[in-house]
């Protein structure tokens, strides 16, 4: 057993990377045409809805500002409420563990179902353990795990990986959803349509007679209440109460994050949850137990696998207020062109960009706080509030600061930025790179660049410079000297103003049209 | 030290700035601020494609007959603690049911805990008439009986009604699924049909 003596650290066993960077992967899925029109469909029709059940309620900014705040508040004092957890669980029959990485967990999880003598589980959808791998970790051991959710069914029948949080399979259409449903279900119907109801209803026959006989669950946890040790499962299909009730064992994995204070906090969270996640008012079904409830055998599995060390970062923490809703991947013009798989983590999307690289550490997913163009629409439609353009920027930095450390030459780009830093801090040397570059005028596409600078070429164009600068237009006009020195600039007279600056202006507009191919 | 020890010293060592916790301003509407309208509650049920009945305190066995007779059910289980005076006419199975016998009768009968107006969303605490959980998951068909008395105005009324150490369901509507395509589709694992009766006191 190591001893732990520093700042938490991130954890490496995770499903949090490919390893692929964000604008490799991503071009794999902007040439998907089927995907991303996919994507289009569903997420417009998901915005729309959203905003329809979060104008009903009068006091949504009230909500969304008390949600941030009870989050806030239990990540202060958290190891008081894991306690308290740990012993309201306890103390209503039920078993709480600790996991610190996904290793743990899974060997935690794998060890308990092997002490039933069963070999075939059903599952729950769960951030949590799709995070740790656990499914594959429960492979090797043996024993096979059937996923219930419909998406998570979908993926998982077609060997796929999860591209959204809430619904996995949000990159497949119904004609495909159809065909990895003729191709892999076995006992399907040959003539099933790609309706949506006979959809759900084949996922239906072919989870029933799994369910009535499931001995062992595993599931995820949407909220844990530190007072009264409840757990709270948000679903929709009914697959999670199958699961919750019917076996005689249920193992729960829940990110120490995910507790909340008091009974009462629920209040708040499950007028959030809905109406972000799927633009309901509620969700279908809501279950809450606490404990060993109706004569189940039941355990917790804590997990840490790098939320301590997102926890340490006191400009990071507050991603660990995510409540899994989804609604910044349905609003992120990003995310609904590049896809879920893009960022190469099974928490996709403007979370998943600040997530993964806190709970990996920077190092080990240095492409994700880039995956944003800083648009701002994630933070808007955030039902608790993060900040995620803000996070982003302060990752970017993060990255860069960790790249310094391990180049000790420099790398091109901050060689590149030193230069430009030189250049701009001095009005001579600025004005003297803005003629040159003016006159040069030489191409609207990036010229072919040298690696390394090639990689931040290739997805760039130049805009094509004014002819004449902004200063040596001023002059011209007869400012009284360059505005950056003058205390009350003097305009430059009416009669001569509309007509001097044409030159610049019709080059601009030319250039943008050639942008807007 | 073991997973236990070194989590928690995990986390007072990511603390070790000392983050204050914030203030929690409960400005939102609370619970008893707000009066309760039964026709809101009956609409949004509804909304989520359950069908919606309504009747007196004296003619529930009527209606809850006239209900079964017009799905064509026969045979329906019924939990410990269902009113005896509300009982229906057709075959009643009783508790206990195991899960084969739930999966062949498929329709069960119960009361509930609760309604909640501005949700549209009925709880089920295990209380008298309401069974344990699988009694009103298996069954296809799910007839439930709300008093109006017991709808209360929005989430925080029924947070603070409800006592969270028992095993408690919440309910909106047939069992449905957003997952093709984000479009809601009823039907999936649960009831597939959801019929509300509201009784007037």
């Amino acid at each position: 057993m190591t001893t732990f003596l520093g700042m938490p650290t991130a954890s490496p066993t995770t499903h949090l990377r490919t390893g692929e960077s964000f604008p490799d992967a991503a071009r794999t899925g902007l040439a998907d045409s089927q995907q991303r029109h996919n994507l289009q469909v569903a997420t417009t029709t998901i915005r729309d809805k959203r905003a329809r059940v979060v104008a009903e309620l009068d006091d949504w900014e009230q909500l969304r500002a008390a949600g941030a705040a009870i989050k806030d508040a239990t990540l202060a004092e958290l190891p008081d409420h894991l306690e308290r957890f740990e012993a309201a669980v306890t103390a209503r029959g039920g078993t709480v563990h600790w996991a610190r990485d996904g290793d743990e967990a899974n060997a935690i999880v794998t060890r308990l179902i092997q002490a039933t003598g069963e070999t075939d589980v059903v599952k729950v959808k769960s951030m949590a353990t799709e995070e740790i791998g656990l499914n594959e970790a429960l492979a090797d051991a043996g024993i096979t795990a059937t996923e219930t959710d419909l998406a998570e069914l979908i993926v998982q029948l077609g060997n796929d990986r999860p591209s959204h949080i809430l619904v996995p399979a949000i990159h497949r259409n119904r004609s495909e959803i159809r065909e990895i449903f003729r191709d892999h279900m076995e006992d399907v119907d040959p003539g099933l349509t790609n309706d949506p109801e006979e959809l759900a209803g084949a996922a239906r026959l072919h989870l029933r007679r799994r369910f009535l006989s499931a001995k062992v669950a595993v599931s995820g946890a949407n909220f844990g209440v530190a007072e009264s040790g409840t757990l709270c499962v948000v679903e929709s299909e009914g697959n999670g109460r199958m699961c919750l009730t019917l076996p005689r064992t249920l193992i729960t994995v829940m990110g120490i994050e995910k507790l909340v204070p008091t009974w009462r906090d629920l209040e708040v969270f499950l007028q959030l949850l809905p109406r972000s996640s799927t633009g309901e008012r509620m969700n279908p079904y809501t279950s809450m137990w606490t404990g060993a409830t109706e004569g189940q055998d039941f355990h917790v599995v804590l997990l840490d696998n790098g939320r301590t060390a997102t926890l340490a970062d006191p400009n990071g923490r507050s991603a660990l207020r995510c409540i899994r809703c989804s609604a910044c991947l349905n609003v992120c013009p990003v995310y609904e062109r590049a896809g879920g798989h893009a960022y190469g983590s099974v928490y996709p999307g403007p979370i998943g960009a600040v997530l993964s690289p806190q709970l990996t550490g920077v190092k080990d997913n240095p492409s994700l706080p880039f995956a944003s163009s800083l648009c701002g629409a994630c933070y808007d439609v955030c039902p608790v509030a993060i900040d995620i353009p803000t996070m982003l920027v302060h990752l970017r930095a993060e990255v860069v600061a960790a790249k310094r450390e391990e180049h000790r030459v420099p790398t091109a780009e901050a060689a590149s930025m030193t230069a430009a830093a030189w250049t701009m801090s001095s009005r001579r040397r600025w004005t003297a790179a803005l003629r040159s570059l003016s006159l040069g005028r030489v191409a609207r596409r990036m010229p072919a660049l040298p690696p390394p600078l090639s990689s931040w070429a290739r997805s760039r164009d130049l805009p094509d410079m004014p002819r004449e600068t902004l200063r040596d237009w001023w002059v011209r006009e007869g400012g009284d000297a360059a505005p950056d020195s003058a205390a009350t600039p003097t305009p430059p007279s009416p009669s001569s103003a509309p007509s001097a600056p044409s030159a610049p202006s019709s080059s601009a507009s030319s250039a943008s049209e050639e942008d807007g191919r | 030290m073991n997973a236990r020890e070194e989590i928690l010293h995990r986390v007072r060592t990511a603390l070790a700035d000392r983050p204050a916790p914030p203030p929690v301003v409960r400005d939102y509407h609370q619970a008893g601020s707000r009066s309760v309208d039964v026709d809101v509650f009956a609409e949004r049920v509804a909304d989520y494609r359950a069908t919606v009945h309504r009747c007196g305190a004296s003619a529930v066995r009527e209606r809850v007959s006239q209900i079964l007779q017009e799905r064509s059910i026969d045979e329906i289980v019924v939990p410990v603690g269902f009113p005896a005076d509300w009982t229906p006419t057709v075959r009643i199975t009783h508790e206990p049911v195991s899960v084969e016998q739930l999966d062949r009768v498929s329709a069960v009968l119960t009361t509930c805990s609760l309604g909640i107006e501005q949700t549209g969303t009925i709880v089920l605490d295990a209380g008298p008439g309401q069974g344990p959980r699988v009694l009103t998951l298996v069954p296809d068909y799910h007839l439930v009986v709300v008093r109006e008395e017991q709808v209360v105005a929005a989430v925080p009324d029924a947070v603070a009604d409800l006592d969270p150490t028992r095993p408690l369901t919440w309910i909106s509507g047939p069992s449905a699924t957003s997952d093709i395509e984000l479009r809601r589709v009823e039907g999936v694992h649960g009831p597939r049909t959801l019929d509300v009766l509201l009784v007037a006191p």
